[in-house]
């Protein structure tokens, strides 16, 4: 459906993508996950056809874009990161104008709209002027505006940017909803849990170069622990961690104010060894969880640095 | 609906949907054209104009003098009082009066001397009548040198000839005449007989009766009258001043609206929305021209709204060429649009780029004449203007509103308006950067 074959481009001595490539199929949702200036926009630009790559190439479905009036263009939606809409207009003002960008015309311009504004939950707001919108409606008429040719490829800028939690939580079911009719959605974040919920695979970029392309599953074995065994000790001090690591399953151990911090690949086997350890070992502990790396772990593995940091 | 009227429409809905933006934008040029055309001849070319303001100081107290001020007074362009010498010289200084007339001791006798001999009477050059200025009103000196002018040689002539200070002159004169032993007698003769005719028709005009309309009135008066007429359309079309003034502020305002779709388009660029139309399969052409058609329609609007308004009060009708006057708006919209993208496509920061238009839409106005008319402009700088857009496109409009020429001579301004179009539109094309910022 989509390929992205090696593109780089660079802005004077500034690389702002060297070399990405990543694909996606039909229905398939790809996150672009970095800090802010990784070169997720531009890497979306570049699909969308807004800038031409120095080198690589973009296929939608096997066709380059070659022009402006390229129709390749019509396989594509773009949800900017800033709001594209016009404030002094009503909701069905704007979506009428974006259709007709696409050439829609007649009765298909009321059915795009009505099904546009339904699935965003804003029927009932579509001869309101936009200016009255908050910033959650906003985005997801942002979002309506690219739907309205039925395009297959949904590029999404950092959507959610600046929405309070209950209209991000709506976006989210609007892009699952899209995702259940078959839509192929670019998605650039760098909010972890944005990714870690919508996406099928993760294509890490960092300072114009992609670090990494995996399933989220997948990216997690890049790690060199799954799973992190937290203990809470009754009585921490004096307390050496070292020794566990001789243990056959645990890779990791470290004691964190009062809580041991014990890195293991297979939770069902590193668990009991490392409680028995403990129980023949005299310590005792009121308290034990499992948690799994997130993405915030991966970036720091992969980059050596925070991903939280590097925005 | 096709991209380019849906565009176009959009603009127009934008341009809109700020009514109150809109009607400001109407009013403000309006109320500047009603007053420009009221200071510059109004609506038969005849408005009412201050009197000048002149103060006179008679140190004289002569006959002579006390003519001078009733014939200065009685002049319609000015507003005479009488003052100090020392008041006089405040009041000019502090703006209150344009000028002040010293009339000194003796003015009258030495000028009535020095009206037949070129010299005072005590043999020294003629008398000088002082004239205190406002320096900053340097026009309405030269009018108020020019009445000064006439009223003396009226007041001084008319005294010499009938007055009680001229029949003196003549009775010394028939007595030097007389008692002149080294003047041949046949010379004598021929004199006593001129003056002692003069001395006669003053006593047939005193026995003929006391009243000023019996009398004779004397002294000189300028031989000769002007007859006005203002060139204008026709015999019995006046000139009409809100005709310039409206098309001047047309032009103005109409040059800020498009400086304004200009900065619209240089912050479009920087937005989202921009992305947008440039992910759609939209060319190049469709998005620049699309907003060229706008803003020429939006162009055309307000000079609709402004020359009505100027007909439906004023009175400004279009003598000339409809047709010319339609062609000049059209091309002058297209030339404003083509500015407009230009600007877009040179700016770098909406800021920066907003000072700099914003000066050089203020140069073209002044310097295209839509303030005050060219013509009081230096001849090099008359010379210059015809660079200047505006020029061409105050010319044409003043050519087919009041001055009622043919479509002919619409053709010139048409031509250089378009052409303006074409290299503002070539810049912009060239100049455009397409590249959406990442």
């Amino acid at each position: 459906m989509l390929e992205v074959n090696g593109i780089t481009k660079s802005y004077g001595k500034l690389m702002a993508v060297s070399g990405v490539s990543f694909r996606a199929d039909y229905g398939e949702t790809i996150g672009l996950l970095g800090p802010n200036g990784a070169g997720k926009t531009t890497t979306v630009s570049i699909i969308a056809g807004l800038l031409s790559p120095d080198s690589g190439e973009v296929l939608i479905e096997g066709k380059q874009v070659k022009r402006d009036t390229d129709p390749v263009k019509l396989k594509i939606g773009l949800v900017p990161q800033e709001m594209a809409l016009y404030d002094q207009l009503t909701a069905r003002d704007n979506l009428t104008f974006f259709a007709a960008l696409y050439s829609l015309a007649g009765a298909k311009v009321k059915r795009a709209i009505a099904d546009a504004l339904t699935l965003v939950g804003l029927s009932d707001r579509a001869g309101d002027k936009v200016g009255t919108f908050s910033g959650g409606m906003k985005r997801r008429l942002n979002l309506a505006a690219a739907l309205l040719h039925d395009p297959q490829i949904l590029l999404l800028d950092e959507p959610t940017v600046g929405v309070d939690p209950q209209s991000r939580n709506a976006i989210f079911e609007n892009l699952e909803t899209l995702k259940k009719r078959g839509k192929t959605l670019i998605y650039t974040t760098h909010y972890m849990e944005e990714a870690e919920r919508l996406c099928d695979r993760i294509v890490i970029i960092d300072h114009g170069k992609l670090i990494a392309n995996d399933t989220l599953q997948g990216l997690h074995k890049l790690l060199p622990v799954t799973n992190v065994i937290a203990v809470e000790l009754d009585h921490a001090d004096g307390f050496k961690p070292e020794p566990m690591l001789a243990l056959p399953e645990v890779k990791s151990a470290e004691l964190d104010q009062g809580t041991l911090r014990v890195g293991v690949h297979d939770l069902s086997r590193g668990a009991p060894g490392v409680l028995r350890w403990l129980a023949e070992n005299g310590h005792s502990y009121n308290h034990v969880s499992s948690e799994q790396p997130n993405l915030e772990t991966v970036f720091l593995t992969l980059t050596g640095r925070s991903l939280r940091d590097s925005r | 609906m096709i991209p380019f009227l849906a565009l176009v429409l959009k603009d127009l809905k934008l341009f809109f949907s700020n009514r109150r933006a809109v009607i400001v934008g109407l009013l403000v040029p309006i109320l500047l054209a009603s007053f420009f055309g009221y200071l510059f001849g109004g609506q038969g070319g005849n408005a009412e104009t201050s009197k000048v303001s002149a103060l006179v100081i008679d140190q004289d107290g002569s006959d002579i003098s006390r003519g001078l001020i009733v014939q200065l007074s009685g002049d319609k362009n000015l507003d005479v009082k009488a003052s100090t010498l020392d008041a006089a010289r405040e009041a000019v200084r502090k703006g209150k009066a344009t000028a002040a007339i010293v009339i000194p001791k003796d003015f009258g006798r030495d000028a009535g001397h020095a009206l037949f001999t070129g010299s005072s009477e005590t043999g020294a050059n003629k008398p000088e009548l002082g004239v205190l200025y406002d320096p900053s009103h340097h026009v309405e000196l030269g009018m108020v040198k020019g009445i000064l002018t006439g009223a003396v040689m009226q007041s001084v002539s008319k005294e010499m000839f009938t007055g009680r200070s001229g029949r003196e002159m003549v009775d010394e004169s028939l007595a030097q005449v007389e008692n002149n032993p080294r003047l041949p007698a046949e010379d004598r003769k021929v004199l006593g007989d001129l003056l002692g005719g003069v001395k006669e028709f003053n006593e047939r005009q005193d026995r003929a009766g006391a009243s000023a309309q019996t009398r004779l009135s004397g002294g000189l008066t300028m031989p000769y009258q002007t007859r006005e007429e203002a060139i204008t359309s026709g015999h019995d079309v006046a000139y009409n001043g809100y005709a310039h003034s409206f098309g001047g502020m047309a032009i103005q305002f109409i040059l800020f609206m498009g400086l304004d779709a200009g900065i619209a388009l240089l912050m479009l660029r920087q937005s989202g929305l921009w992305q947008r139309l440039r992910a759609a399969p939209l060319s190049r052409s469709t998005l620049l021209g699309s907003r060229a058609v706008s803003a020429s329609l939006m162009s055309g609007f307000i000079l609709a709204v402004l020359f009505s308004f100027a007909r439906v009060v004023f009175g400004v009708h279009i003598l000339g060429s409809f047709a010319g006057f339609v062609g000049v708006c059209a091309a002058f919209s297209l030339m404003t649009a083509a500015f407009g993208l230009m600007v877009a496509a040179l700016g770098e920061t909406v800021e920066a780029t907003r000072g700099y238009s914003i000066m050089a839409t203020l140069i073209m106005v002044m310097l295209g004449g839509a303030w005050v008319p060219t013509f009081v402009f230096p001849k090099w700088l008359r010379t210059l203007t015809v660079v200047v857009p505006t020029r061409w496109a105050m010319d044409g409009l003043d050519g087919m509103t009041w001055r009622g020429l043919g479509f002919s001579s619409a053709l010139a301004p048409i031509a250089v308006l378009l052409l303006f179009t074409l290299l503002f539109g070539v810049v912009a094309v060239t100049r455009f950067r397409w590249r959406t910022e990442a």
